[in-house]
């Protein structure tokens, strides 16, 4: 596989840019805010990732007059360059990067203009700014890495940002604790993510090659990029993907064993894992629903159209690597439509309209996991970018209808908005229709097309292929459709239930004391305790550049079935050419085909129906009747659903208790036992110091003593003798003198 | 029977012991320095009876010597005696024991 | 390989703190003569520590910007002869091992210069701020401190290494003993405190130092001929180049055995042992704690950023260069070791309820990734260990001089005291939280680079024991990440505790410490090619004798 390379594109601006606004904010924006005003924040806050979102076209522009599979590149400085480790801080777009390069500027624009609507009470708006530039940087690190590793530099920035947008609100303990929840939950999956690495790392080292001649490398090398001798491991996607080329290296990845699993297996099993956690997919969704603890512009661009789309994007991105294991794809497939099941029940019952949303986002990740599971790369990435319109629309609307209602969350003191909010109503039903699959709608071509390729698929090792697959996802479509309409009816129709006892401090999880007074309640706005109104024209334009997409978004890729050119799936053709031939068709007829499309389109509108039958106008009393039914069964049912199946409660009593747990074990032990331990040593080294001394005094002192006792004490009968009188002198003069003499006298003798 | 040297010698030593006899049992400090010239005169008498039997006269005048120095020391111990009468109000030698120690 | 003397300034860089101390001395010789009052003195001693430690911090620039990486020799040799009837010499010269840890001294005792300085707050009125009391004593054991480490990192003979060992510990000893906290009674009934905390430190390094000796001695007899830098042929050998080259030959393999057994591994053992107490190695790391929480500040950065690397320098100066056969055969006690720190240092930080101590067992946590590395020996790895060091010695000094900044103004450092101070003081929550990003090892920061080598690199060792130890150390990104950012909601997020209302932000002696070492933990983190530069040729020889 060769791909010309453009080595001289400067594609380190469209990071870059958003940095330097991230930068600048985040040191000068504390004083720049209180000295020159908001514009003096959000101007370059917003014109930086507009900048940014122009290099992107730019690139993509290129790419456009460009041969097919052409990549510009973009090398900066060795990073980690360790042989054979290389890892480079240097930036590739291909068409694949292109398109999420694309989402993520343009989305995250329209998103920065929104929030300087949503956010302009806030006192902190030049650290909401900072943050969210930041987010920017490292959404685009991550899908113009052209490493594994720099990837991953993306891939952990992403979960800071996230962490900090979250808590963002910081002073609600509760805010705080999910953004640490968000960081953590991550961290599990980073877990996987780098023991992946490693592992195809270690196993493309320890696998050598053939030599190849050089008829099999395909290419010529008179365009820009030259053949290199290829290095025997390698963590840069390009080479990676060169790598596997040679099919005898491919074996060996595939036929070595690790755990009873072929290698290639278990480094895209440990990459999932990563993805499980970034995506929010079983079974680390749990810190999605708490993470819309964030202000609502943050929930729109991280957690709905970009950062949580990381994972299908490095799966898309390593489809050379899942390809070669059909299990690692059915297990991602099979955990996509699961979670695209689970999240959808859970999100038939919710009150919180951004509960909803945010279990949505869990579900429609979901899809986009059962399509590239299936080997549907393109149409992941399809759905990817169709979800990033109609959900970020549908974010910034609920978002919208929070600060209308004065951060009112909670759907059930909602109702008849549409009259008070006209374009955020229109735009939301427009998003909620394209999400729910009404045909011609964008999310219509993308969720119809998962679900096809899901029923089709020929490389899963499931019994009956995809059909099993299929009607999951068919279900959770056909409540995606009621939940979705659900919550428009709840909460545009009927007639306004939030008036009286909205104000203060009702407001679900808005701490009144707040320092930040969220957008609501400044009397300068002169809409303290009145009715909802419409959000200023920074948030309904942008709701309707939204909508405008999340309706046509989807032309771009038409199905096959129609006869009408598919431009998204032609586009993105030349990134997967390597691993196609890899992916098989279950050779369902168009028959079938066009009997799914006509099965989704009436899930759609079922959904639509039941919706409508229900809670239009809030007249219909069965819900109230459902929840509380006299059926033991059906109401625990509720309950267990309503608390999305105890999955937070259970993760607690385990992992989290059982963390802490081993933390005070440990700590027990390192003080009552490790360092208890070098006490007594040092006791024992007391005792016999104390041993020693004892023997010093009684032998070694003792003889010293004894000396200085024989001398002090012979002088002390000495002293006696000298008594002071005369006579007593004379006396021993006189018998001295007799004595020496009779001693003399005995000597001479 | 003509006088020798052991006869003076003997007598010196006669002197001698009388001498340090008063020293020893007196009390009072003047007799103890009788006894003290006693005993230098016993003293010198040995020298000059040597100097009479030996050689040269270089002992009898040591002798003479002797007799200005005894007189000399005699003025001296009686002045000593006497400054210890008026601090003591007593002559007594054996009281006269603060310097011990 | 040529060994004559070419540069004097190896022996500038190491001695420069000496003269500091030797000026500071002067000082107090001359008061009486000329009546100096007491606060001329202190200031006299400040400056001239401070003054000291900036021209020591250039002369090591200098160093790292005249040495050339891509080989293995060593640069910058001072060699004479100093004790001729035991063939010592005076014998300093950098490779690439040692050059990054004298640069990373220097600008680390720079940061705890700065921190030494004067805070006019008091614990109570008996015990005043550390940085007021005994000034110039406080001031010439410092300089005496970083004399004896740039010493044990130049040193090129084992006995002059030995002799800098221990002229590092006494200054320690003092250091916390007098400048630490004083003695008090815990709840559990044990006197604890500065001098508990010292004497506990100085017993278990001396200990360590005791085994070292012993191995240095029978090394010493087992060596073969050298030559003295006169010329002098002599039968046995103190120098470092030639003991590693006698080992590469087989010297030590041939060499007797020690009470039948295999003189090389027991050898080995005195030595690691020696070396893993500095490291410090579970089960040997308690006194960490102990003297990490009762040190003054700048001890505790120093503590934390240098001392610790003394060890691991030790194990690589020594175990990996003298008896890489041993080492192959204890590498999997020795991983395994590396992973039960970082695994077991993770988890008791969770449990800790003084920042300090958390602090202090985060650094029993990170310095095994050191072990790891050593123990799976590939260039990746051990590359990333020698980084690890570098990156810890820089994040950590930042994580005490955080903690310091809150020690000085509340006067307490639990963490449940505090509450939503990001309210009160902005400033040190974001330093606070960059410092903890880079310690749990975000990428981008300099945390990251030596864990994800060494990683990488035990993970692409030959033996398939040190993928399991990997896949079990990696755990530790989420328990690390866990207690951090449990930390961080405890101390600066949540309602404000009103209680700290009197609480200022950082002032300009805490930024200028801060903020160099904020830059350069970023710069590291994206840029670390210049450390590996340093290393290029030096890992390679290094890791040259193992046995694969």
């Amino acid at each position: 596989m060769h791909h010309p390379i453009l080595k001289d594109f400067p594609l380190f601006w469209i990071p870059l840019l958003p940095l330097l606004g991230a930068f600048w904010n985040g040191t000068q924006g504390w004083w720049t805010q209180r000295r020159f005003g908001r514009a003096a924040v959000h101007l370059p806050a917003v014109i930086l990732p507009a900048a940014s979102t122009v290099v992107a076209i730019w690139g993509f522009l290129v790419l456009w007059f460009g041969d097919p599979g052409t990549v510009l590149h973009d090398s900066l400085w060795a990073w980690l360059d360790i042989p054979p480790l290389r890892a480079e801080v240097a930036f590739q777009m291909d068409r694949l990067s292109a398109v999420m390069a694309l989402v993520v500027t343009f989305v995250g624009t329209l998103i920065h203009v929104y929030s300087t609507g949503y956010m302009k009470d806030d006192p902190a708006y030049w650290r909401f700014f900072a943050y969210l530039n930041l987010f920017l940087f490292a959404m685009l690190v991550l899908v113009l890495g052209d490493n594994l590793l720099l990837m991953f530099v993306g891939w952990e920035g992403v979960g800071l940002c996230s962490y900090l947008l979250i808590s963002f609100w910081w002073r609600d303990r509760e805010k705080a604790k999910a953004g640490m929840k968000a960081f953590v939950v991550n961290r599990i999956g980073d877990f996987g993510f780098t023991l992946g690495v490693f592992l195809l790392f270690f196993g493309l080292m320890t696998t050598p090659a053939r030599p190849v001649p050089p008829a099999d490398r395909p290419g010529s090398p008179d365009v820009a990029g030259h053949l290199e001798p290829l290095p025997p491991t390698s963590v840069t996607f390009r080479e990676i993907e060169q790598l596997l080329q040679d099919p005898s290296r491919r074996d060996l990845l595939v036929q070595r064993k690790v755990l009873g699993l072929s290698l290639v297996t278990l480094v895209c099993l440990l990459l999932f894992v990563g993805a499980t956690g970034k995506s929010a997919q079983i079974p680390l969704y749990v810190w999605l629903p708490d993470a819309m603890a964030g202000p609502t512009p943050v929930s729109a661009l991280i957690h709905a159209a970009t950062m949580v789309t990381a994972g299908v994007y490095l799966v898309a991105r390593m489809h050379f690597l899942f390809s070669l294991s059909p299990g690692a794809m059915t297990v991602v497939a099979s955990i996509g439509a699961l979670t695209a099941l689970f999240a959808a029940s859970i999100g038939l019952f919710q009150h919180d309209i951004k509960k909803v949303l945010a279990y949505s986002t869990v579900s429609q990740l979901g899809f986009m996991f059962l399509a590239v599971g299936v080997g549907a790369w393109w149409v992941g990435i399809f759905h990817l970018m169709t979800h990033a319109f109609f959900k970020a629309c549908l974010f910034l609307g609920s978002g919208s209808v929070i600060l209308g209602c004065h951060h009112e969350q909670d759907m059930r003191r909602m109702g008849g908005l549409r009259r008070l909010m006209p374009i955020t109503a229109t735009t939301y039903l427009l998003a909620t229709a394209a999400i729910a699959g009404f045909p011609f709608f964008s999310g219509f071509f993308s969720k119809d097309e998962i679900l096809w390729k899901a029923f089709d698929s020929g490389n899963l090792l499931l019994p009956g292929g995809g059909v099993l697959l299929w009607g999951m996802a068919a279900v959770a479509a056909f409540g995606t459709s009621y939940y979705m309409f659900r919550s428009y009816y709840l909460t545009f129709s009927g007639s306004y239930r939030g008036a009286g006892d909205h104000g203060a401090d009702v407001a679900s999880g808005h701490d009144a004391d707040h320092h930040a007074p969220d957008p609501h309640g400044t009397p300068a706005e002169g809409h303290h305790g009145s009715l909802p109104h419409e959000s200023p024209v920074s948030m309904t334009a942008v709701l309707a550049v939204l909508a405008a997409l999340a309706v046509i978004g989807g032309l771009v890729g038409l199905p096959h079935l129609w006869h009408l050119p598919n431009f998204f799936e032609a586009w993105l053709e030349p990134v997967f050419e390597s691993s196609a031939p890899r992916i098989v068709s279950a050779g369902h007829g168009h028959g079938w085909e066009w009997a799914l499309m006509a099965i989704s389109v009436a899930l759609a509108f079922g959904g639509f129906g039941l919706a409508r039958w229900l809670y239009r106008d809030a007249r219909n009393p069965l819900p109230e009747r459902l929840a509380r039914s006299p059926n033991r069964w059906v109401r625990g049912l509720h309950r267990v659903v309503y608390h999305k199946y105890y999955v937070d409660e259970a993760y607690d009593l385990t992992a989290v208790r059982g963390a802490l747990w081993t933390s005070r074990a440990f700590a027990w032990w390192d003080v009552q036992v490790v360092d208890r331990l070098v006490i007594w040593v040092g006791a024992i080294g007391r005792l016999l110091g104390w041993i020693g001394g004892a023997m010093d005094r009684a032998f070694v002192d003792g003889a010293v003593e004894a000396v200085g006792e024989m001398i002090s004490g012979a002088g002390n009968r000495v002293r006696r003798w000298h008594s002071g009188r005369i006579q007593a002198y004379v006396q021993g003069i006189a018998l001295g003198a007799v004595a020496l003499v009779v001693v003399a006298y005995l000597l001479a003798w | 029977m003509s006088v020798g040297l052991p006869h003076l010698m003997f007598l010196s030593a006669v002197l001698l012991a009388l001498g340090l006899y008063t020293m020893v049992t007196r009390r009072n400090a003047v007799a103890i320095l009788m006894g003290v010239e006693l005993v230098l005169n016993a003293g010198l008498l040995n020298l000059v009876a040597f100097s009479r039997f030996g050689r040269g006269i270089d002992g009898q005048v040591f002798g003479v010597f002797g007799v200005v120095l005894a007189a000399a020391e005699a003025v001296v111990a009686l002045a000593i005696v006497l400054q210890v009468f008026r601090a003591m109000r007593s002559v007594d030698a054996s009281r006269a024991d603060r310097m011990k120690e | 390989m040529d060994l004559t003397t070419n540069s004097l300034l190896l022996t500038w860089t190491v001695f420069t703190p000496a003269i500091g101390l030797a000026a500071i001395l002067l000082l107090l010789a001359l008061r009486p003569l000329a009546r100096w009052p007491q606060v001329f003195l202190d200031q006299a001693a400040r400056g001239i520590g401070v003054v000291t430690t900036v021209v020591a911090t250039a002369l090591g620039i200098a160093l790292w910007a005249g040495f050339d990486g891509s080989t293995a020799a060593l640069q910058f040799i001072h060699r004479t002869v100093w004790m001729r009837s035991w063939n010592i010499e005076y014998f300093v010269a950098v490779d690439g091992l040692s050059l990054s840890m004298v640069v990373l001294t220097v600008v680390v005792f720079l940061a705890g210069a700065v921190a030494s300085l004067p805070w006019w707050g008091a614990l109570d009125d008996h015990h005043p701020h550390f940085s007021k009391r005994h000034v110039p004593g406080y001031w010439v054991l410092f300089l005496l401190l970083e004399t004896g480490v740039l010493g044990t990192f130049a040193a090129q003979d084992f006995f002059l290494f030995y002799v800098f060992w221990e002229v590092m510990l006494l200054p320690m000893y003092f250091l916390i003993g007098i400048w630490g906290a004083p003695p008090r009674r815990d709840p559990d009934g044990r006197v604890r405190g500065g001098p508990y905390a010292a004497i506990k430190f100085f017993l278990y390094t001396l200990a360590g130092s005791v085994l070292m000796l012993l191995a240095m001695i029978a090394i010493y007899y087992a060596s073969g001929p050298g030559t003295l830098a006169d010329g002098t042929a002599t039968q046995h050998t103190f120098n470092l180049p030639l003991l590693a080259r006698q080992a590469r030959e087989g010297t030590f393999l041939r060499a007797a055995p020690i009470l039948g057994l295999d003189f090389a591994r027991v050898v080995f053992v005195g030595l690691f042992i020696g070396f893993a107490i500095k490291v410090p190695m579970f089960p040997f790391h308690t006194w960490l704690p102990d003297a990490h929480v009762d040190a003054p500040t700048p001890i505790s950065v120093i503590l934390a950023g240098i001392l610790l690397k003394t060890g691991v320098y030790g194990l690589f100066r020594f175990n990996l260069q003298l008896f890489p056969g041993a080492l192959d055969w204890a590498s999997y006690a020795v991983g395994v070791l590396g992973v039960v720190n970082i695994v077991y240092g993770a988890f008791v930080c969770m449990a800790q309820k003084d920042l300090k101590k958390l602090i202090a067992y985060s650094s029993v946590s990170h310095m095994g990734f050191c072990l790891l590395g050593l123990a799976a020996g590939t260039p990746q790895a051990v590359n990333g260990a020698i980084f690890q060091m570098v990156g810890h010695g820089i994040v950590s000094p930042m994580l005490f001089l955080v903690a310091g900044v809150i020690y000085d103004r509340a006067h307490t450092r639990q963490i449940e005291a505090f509450g939503g101070l990001a309210h009160r003081m902005p400033e040190y929550a974001a330093v606070t939280g960059l410092a903890f990003m880079a310690s749990l090892g975000l990428p981008g920061l300099a945390g990251f680079v030596g864990e994800v080598l060494v990683f990488l690199g035990s993970f692409a060792a030959t033996d398939p024991l040190f993928r399991v130890l990997v896949s079990i150390g990696a755990l530790s990104v989420i328990i690390t990440a866990a207690y951090y950012l449990w930390t961080m909601q405890r101390m600066f997020l949540g309602p404000f505790n009103e209680a700290w209302a009197h609480l200022m932000d950082m002032n300009w002696r805490e930024r200028i410490t801060l903020y160099p070492l904020a830059v350069v933990t970023v710069v590291l983190g994206v840029w670390p090619v210049p450390v590996f530069r340093m290393l290029e040729g030096t890992v390679g020889t290094l890791i040259g004798g193992l046995g694969h």
